[in-house]
């Protein structure tokens, strides 16, 4: 163990980069440290040590030159006036106070730059600069030279800035919260005792006032309900909101008849605290993860512009203008934005994204290359043969699902429920109303309206959102992010788990590895370890961290041959590694590993052996699913892993191997034509066809800011070993669904009793409406608090 | 006993005082981010100030 990097706090391994005294593990964060150490922002490390982000290339050259296009700058900047703009920009690096300490000390590194602030939560920072003094571009490239590296997507430019619902909501809860205390207070003495021989005065005084109080949260904060109560009854479904608009107009009219006519008091409090618990829970339940994004699409993995060459000059241009038969530049570590054809270089493409595959691909000139690689070699010239939104991949990102439809499915044992509720309701307050017309006419509206108001389902409508809105914080804090509290339901009725192989069941860049042939002395390993430190090949880099030794020789003459294998002359010996047709001549014979041959000196020394690495506790989550659920698997690599994979999944579920991304959504849309409710487990690009196909879609991510196609929600990839407690959680959640409904149901029964008899007073609708409220929320929080407890911690 | 009104119509001045305070704090964006603001009182205010905004 070396000592660990000032910046970063990364193993510097045993030869740090050392400035001032100081250990670190790369040059980039030597270079942090020195920018931060000039403008005397060192405090940086005190306030919480180590805490960089360490990124391997830090050399931006001409990668954000889009920037000084006033097209992209316009849509960029959230205003401009005169010098003085104004930028937000997405921070994925933002974790810790250094980071909000650092970025809003920014005018300290440079004075162009007026005020920075942070939203730590949303990892967001507003810059405000003078744009005289420093160009949009050169703020960007100053924060990635500090390792902020800011996330600019196609998708920002694109949408107008969303209004903030969440403020609505606030405000709405604002204005019921103050009407629901002053009303409380105004409806008090009638409760006490002897509260009925008030003089008129205050009777008609505080019933005015309750009147008036009540008439903002009426119409203003319970204004929701409404319009999804007519929504609703538009598409012919009677969902939970229908009865809660009942009965809040029911309370309203009645409480505003018996106050003008000099009755009573009414039931203004009532009406208020209902309308201020139901706001409590939708609140409570929208408190969603806002750094996270689960609907992207190919927009915010695109970047936002890209060379193009015309008449033998580069020049930038943004995505959107890009055409065919435009020639394009890609520079390594670049993204391809659109199906095109090489024309010059040597294309080696990463699809690890796209496909899970972490081998680049190579590509001759005259080749088409698919759209969303990302070249590692170097810079290609590259003809455009389609037009980026209709690429291959593109249009299987972009495809068109039906959001309504999946919208409307949900939530159906809610509606269900709440369908039953209301002609249940309905009935019982015509029967009670028809009664009491034959026994005692006075009676008989009363007992009417005394049922709507009574059964106005409070706690029906609160249980649904404590229940899964704590659910969904329970699976937050284990490492399972989902969109929204729908995802729970469905996630329930699903019968068929379709997993992808490559990144989702396996580890994404991590190899299990081993070396096959004679054993290999010191001297050999350090050989090897040397050649292997000269390439950049995923496979180089596994063999290197593979091999233990520290020090490493020169080498001479060192070349790669790309798709073949790397050579060079290491301490006066000749080594050459890679393919076996490369090494030893002779062709491959479709192994089902991936290996590297060595070559040293004057002999073949034997192979490495690497292999896919299964994610951890693979075995135990499958053992438990496949009882329960049709397992599948889908693979776009070939069946070199079907042995070891039928094993795990036994012989009964399906393996394909060989899958295109379009295959992949066809068998899930097949599946589901079986009338399957299908659960999709994947992690690239080309997954999402499938992923929005499925009834539920989640994804794998190692870092789970990073991009990750659209979905309905992101797992933690270290959480992946109890993914399947996460499913089967879900039964639990919706055991305490349907218990709170039946406590729910109990009160329902006293309170009707109260109502059809004609006995309701204010006071008995203001003990219990809260009471059943207050306690199915309750019930519903802690029940899922302890149950998930004791759930997920047992082994 | 009269007294009771005013009262009341005082109570409702303060509270309609606090709503307005809760709606200027809504609006001005206290609540969308309510977690920088508690890190960010803990730095000191020995900032290195080298240039002074205008």
């Amino acid at each position: 163990m070396g000592r660990k990097c000032v910046h970063c706090g990364e193993d510097c391994g045993p030869n740090p980069v050392m400035w001032d005294g100081k250990p670190f593990c790369c040059h980039g964060c030597k270079t942090v440290y020195q920018i931060l150490n000039e403008k005397k922002l060192d405090k940086y490390y005190e306030i919480q040590p180590m805490s960089g982000i360490k990124i391997e290339k830090a050399d931006v050259g001409n990668k954000y030159a889009y920037l000084d296009l006033d097209e992209i700058k316009e849509k960029l900047l959230d205003f401009s006036d005169g010098d003085i703009s104004k930028v937000t920009l997405f921070i994925p690096a933002i974790h810790c106070a250094s980071c909000i300490w650092l970025l809003e000390n920014l005018h300290t590194i440079n004075p162009g730059i007026i005020a920075s602030n942070v939203n730590f939560p949303q990892k967001k920072v507003s810059i405000t600069f003078n744009n005289k003094a420093v160009s949009l571009r050169q703020l960007v490239e100053l924060l990635v030279s500090i390792h902020y590296v800011p996330e600019i997507t196609l998708d920002q430019l694109g949408n107008e800035k969303k209004s903030n619902s969440n403020r609505d909501l606030l405000l709405k809860i604002g204005v019921a919260a103050f009407s629901f205390l002053n009303v409380m207070l105004y409806n008090f003495p009638e409760y006490l005792p002897g509260g009925d021989q008030l003089s008129g005065l205050f009777t008609k005084f505080f019933g005015y006032m309750s009147f008036v109080l009540a008439l903002p949260v009426v119409f203003y904060s319970a204004n929701d309900y409404y319009l999804s109560a007519i929504k609703g009854l538009k598409h012919k479904i009677i969902n939970i909101d229908v009865p809660i608009t009942l009965g809040i107009f029911t309370l309203f009219i009645q409480s505003s008849y018996d106050i003008f006519t000099g009755r009573g008091i009414g039931y203004m409090d009532s009406l208020v605290g209902l309308v201020f618990f139901l706001l409590i829970g939708k609140w409570y339940q929208s408190k969603t993860y806002r750094a996270l994004s689960f609907d992207r699409d190919y927009k915010s993995y695109f970047p936002v512009a890209v060379t193009v060459i015309k008449e033998g000059k580069e020049e930038t241009i943004p995505l959107e203008k890009l055409k065919e038969k435009d020639r394009i530049l890609i520079r390594s570590s670049e993204l391809i934005p659109a199906d095109a054809k090489l024309l010059k270089g040597t294309a080696e493409i990463d699809y690890s994204f796209v496909t899970g595959e972490s081998l680049p691909v190579y590509k001759k000139a005259g080749e088409v290359i698919y759209a969303g690689g990302r070249q590692v070699g170097g810079s290609i010239e590259l003809e455009v043969i389609k037009p980026v939104d209709q690429s291959y991949l593109t249009q299987l990102w972009n495809q068109e699902y039906n959001k309504e439809k999946k919208e409307s499915e949900l939530n159906n044992v809610i509606n269900k429920i709440s369908e039953y509720f209301t002609i249940a309701v309905l009935s019982v307050a015509f029967a009670a109303g028809i009664y009491w017309l034959f026994n005692d006419k006075s009676l008989a509206l009363f007992a009417f309206t005394s049922v709507l108001i009574i059964a106005c389902p409070c706690a029906l409508a609160l249980t649904v959102p404590f229940t899964f809105g704590s659910t969904m914080r329970e699976y937050g804090k284990r490492g399972f992010y989902i969109k929204n509290t729908d995802v729970i339901d469905n996630l329930r009725k699903v019968d068929s788990i379709v997993f992808d192989k490559t990144g989702t069941l396996t580890v994404n860049r991590s190899m299990k590895i081993e070396f096959v042939g004679e054993k290999l002395n010191d001297e050999q390993l350090k050989i090897i370890k040397s050649l292997v430190s000269n390439s950049s090949h995923p496979l180089s880099i596994t063999i290197k961290e593979y091999i233990e030794t520290g020090s490493v020789y020169d080498v001479e003459n060192y070349k790669e041959l790309p798709s073949l294998g790397i050579t060079g002359i290491v301490n006066g010996k000749r080594v050459n590694i890679g393919s076996r047709k490369f090494v030893t001549g002779k062709d491959d014979d479709n192994p089902v590993s991936t290996n590297v041959y060595v070559f040293i000196e004057d002999k073949i020394l034997g192979y490495f052996k690497i292999e896919n690495q299964y994610r951890e506790g693979l075995k135990e989550v499958i053992e438990n699913l496949k009882n329960k659920y049709d397992l599948y698997l889908l693979s776009g690599d070939n069946d070199s892993e079907k042995e070891n994979l039928l094993r795990l999944f036994g012989s009964e579920t399906k393996l394909l191997f060989n899958q295109s991304p379009t295959d992949k959504r066809d068998f899930i849309r097949k599946l589901k034509k079986q009338g399957k409710r299908v659960l999709m487990i994947g992690d690239g690009l080309n997954d999402a066809g499938a992923l929005l196909e499925s009834d539920v879609g989640l994804t794998i991510a190692d870092d789970i800011y990073s991009f990750s196609p659209a979905c309905d929600g992101i797992i933690d990839s270290r959480k992946f070993f109890i993914l399947h407690k996460f499913i089967k959680y879900t039964y639990v959640a919706f055991r305490i669904v349907i218990t709170s409904f039946v406590i729910s149901f109990l009160y329902n029964i006293v309170g009707l009793s109260f109502a059809v008899t004609g006995t309701m007073s204010p006071l008995v609708a203001a003990i219990l409406m809260p009471i059943s409220s207050v306690s199915v929320v309750a019930f519903a929080t802690t029940s899922v608090k302890i149950t998930s407890k004791r759930y997920f911690e047992r082994a | 006993m009269s007294i009771v009104i005013l009262l009341a119509i005082i109570g409702i001045l303060v509270a309609g005082g606090f709503l307005l305070a809760f709606v200027w704090a809504v609006k001005s964006g206290q609540y969308d981010d309510t977690e920088s603001p508690a890190m960010r009182m803990l730095f000191d205010d020995s900032k290195p100030v080298e240039n002074d905004k205008e």
